[in-house]
């Protein structure tokens, strides 16, 4: 048993200082599973960021109501006279003057030029009260100050100032034939909230002529993530077409966009890797060719045909193993962090970051161990296969 | 079968399967070799000596007839225990040395060590002793494709002696040298024959080569036509 491991460990050791002479090959080889890897990741780095940037922004401590039928904010409709019945519904929380932490809030839709591509895309105006900002529990203004009601004041989120031109603090923007002054930023802690435009809501309703009708209703939870007292109200009211759900239920649905990303990274790097894998399986074949007198020498001396076979499985497995080192590297350094937007559940932008995580690189891993495994294996199998007699024919 | 005999050749067969043609090398081939005996083979090309070469020393195996070995047979043998036969009776040396580039000639010359029990330091001590033999000690560390072919031929030569098998067989051992560096591995050899009592059979073209050894036989169309005893 011993012996058995003193070969490998020779023959391994003996393969891995003859790469030089076959430098370039391995050297695409290592080349084709980084950029496998690192394509793999980037896809599941912006999965796992979108889905983080919409998971944190869902409390459980908050519902959200909206028309029956509006999957998104920006489809609904809520009139005051159902803001008011809300109000009076047991299992939402209430001030210490009894008064129900309600916020009925508004979501339109403004035009905002991307710094990226100089093109115009959607941002969202919410118009907020004081109650509803206090439900984002992570809010906190990081320049100027808040907006003042009844004024045409707006404070921006992070996010929108990160990624689209004419929102610093102080600056006037122009919707339609409103001109608004920019008087705060805001953060929320990363989350989806800080791609957006805050302004107070009656504001909002003049200007856009919603008269005094809203688009959903967000109300604090008495028993965090209990929505039963809600969805009695509301079935028991038939002047009550909405639906109840919790913040965090909302946004983890939506979250889940970009999912089709993972399952695009996965089909793309797939496709790429039989790319690699091809030209790793080339690759081995050479090795083993390069090296056929090597091998059958050491099977005339006696080193068995098992330790020709993981002599060969090893080089395989360290070459594409420095691929995805190199290529999770790669991905870290250029893609965690970067910033991206995309459209969110309201045809609006999200703005979020891509998200390297630990078990993505295990992911990465696992697929070069697998180019490094399948490429490995046949050439590995002819190794072990390779007549001894070859070691007795004239030089190469 | 002789108390002396090493190896005992029973109505050898051997024959290639080239597509649709079977060549038939030899048919009917009897011999021994005896222990402590240096067997020059020599004979046209193509007469089938490196086939013979090969039978013995398990890495090829007849189509018919049994080869016995220390009062074993071996030709029956499965490929793996074949490949553990050769790696405790066999030391061989071959024409272009068939040394590994990336190891230095100490290294080299462990190789065959790494598949006993022996420990590190005393597969150190081996190698030692057998560079020493054949007078490489200062040159231990250097890689063998800076050597000079003799030089080459003598770490092989250094391993194929050092885990101390039986037999040694050398395919055409000065094939690739001049005259003194082949005489200075040919003296080699001798002294191996005579001072440690290995038994060696070595297949050559050359007929200088072949008076160094204790007889000679000669190899034709599968027959050997004739044997001279000369030491
Ligand atoms: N693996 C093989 N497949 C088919 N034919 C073979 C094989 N090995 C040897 N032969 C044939 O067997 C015959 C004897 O070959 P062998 O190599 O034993 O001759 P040799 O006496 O060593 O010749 P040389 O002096 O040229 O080395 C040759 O005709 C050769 O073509
Ligand atoms: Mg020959």
């Amino acid at each position: 048993m011993t012996s058995l491991f003193a070969q490998i460990g020779t023959v391994a050791m003996m393969n891995i200082r003859s790469l030089p002479r076959r430098l370039w090959m391995s050297l695409a080889m290592v080349l084709a599973s980084a950029v496998v890897v690192a394509i793999l990741l980037a896809f599941l780095a912006m999965a796992k960021g979108f889905e983080s940037t919409m998971n944190s922004a869902g409390s459980d401590r908050v519902a959200v109501m909206m028309r029956e039928g509006s999957a998104a904010e920006i489809n609904s409709v809520i009139t005051r006279e159902q803001v008011n019945l809300i109000e009076e519904s047991p299992g939402i929380a209430r001030d210490t003057e009894g008064a129900p932490l309600v916020s009925p809030e508004l979501y339109v839709i403004v035009d905002g030029l991307k710094k990226s591509s100089a093109t115009k895309a959607n941002i969202p105006l919410r118009g907020i009260n004081t109650t509803g900002m206090a439900m984002r529990g992570n809010m906190q203004l990081v320049e100027g100050r808040m907006f003042t009601a009844g004024t045409n004041e707006l404070i921006v989120g992070t996010g929108v100032l990160r990624e689209f031109d004419g929102f610093a603090l102080g600056e006037e923007v122009r919707f339609g034939k409103n001109v608004w002054t920019v008087v705060g930023v805001f953060t929320t802690g990363g989350n989806v909230f800080e791609s957006e435009l805050w302004a107070d809501v009656k504001v909002i309703q003049s200007h856009y002529d919603r008269g005094s009708s809203y688009q959903t209703i967000r109300a604090q939870l008495e028993t965090p993530g209990d929505i039963s007292g809600l969805e009695k109200t509301i079935e028991l009211e038939p002047r009550l077409n909405l639906e109840v759900q919790t913040e965090s239920a909302y946004f983890a649905a939506q979250g889940k966009q970009l999912e089709y990303m993972a399952i695009f990274g996965r089909v793309i790097s797939a496709i790429m890797a039989l790319g690699a894998l091809a030209g790793a399986l080339n690759t081995m074949y050479t090795s083993v060719a390069d090296r056929a007198k090597e091998i059958a020498t050491l099977r005339t001396l006696g080193f068995s045909n098992l330790s020709a076979f993981c002599g060969t499985m090893i080089e395989a497995l360290v070459l594409s193993a420095a691929g995805g080192l190199l290529g999770s590297a790669a991905a870290f350094l250029f893609f965690d962090g970067l910033s991206a937007s995309t459209l969110g559940g309201s045809f609006t932008q999200v703005v979020f970051s891509f998200e390297m995580s630990p078990d993505l690189f295990a992911q990465g891993a696992q697929l070069a161990l697998l180019i490094g495994f399948t490429s490995g294996f046949f050439p590995a199998w002819r190794a072990a296969r390779l007549p001894v007699i070859v070691a007795f024919r004239a030089a190469t | 079968m002789s108390q002396e005999a090493l190896f005992e050749l029973k109505q050898v067969e051997k024959s290639f399967v080239k597509g649709k043609e079977t060549i038939s090398i030899f048919n009917d081939l009897n011999m021994t070799i005896d222990r402590g005996d240096f067997l020059a083979i020599m004979g046209p090309s193509g007469s089938g000596k490196t086939t013979l070469l090969n039978m013995l020393g398990g890495v090829d195996q007849p189509s018919g007839g049994e080869i016995w070995f220390d009062g074993a047979r071996m030709d029956n043998l499965s490929e793996s225990k074949l490949t553990q036969w050769r790696a405790h009776n066999i030391g061989f040396i071959f024409q272009f040395y068939n040394l590994m580039p990336m190891l230095n000639a100490a290294r080299n010359v462990e190789l065959p060590l790494l598949l006993t029990r022996l420990s590190r330091s005393q597969r150190k001590r081996s190698v030692e002793a057998a560079l020493a033999l054949v007078g490489l000690s200062d040159r231990a560390k250097h890689m063998t494709s800076e050597m000079s072919g003799g030089q080459q031929q003598r770490v092989a030569i250094a391993r194929a002696i050092v885990s101390d098998p039986k037999l040694i067989l050398c395919d055409e051992p000065t094939g690739d040298l001049d005259r003194t560096t082949a005489d200075e591995i040919l003296e080699m050899l001798q002294l191996l024959n005579r001072d440690h009592g290995k038994t060696i059979v070595m297949v050559t073209h050359d007929p200088a080569a072949a008076s160094y050894a204790r007889q000679t036989v000669h190899l034709d169309k599968g027959k050997f036509v004739h044997k001279e005893v000369l030491a």
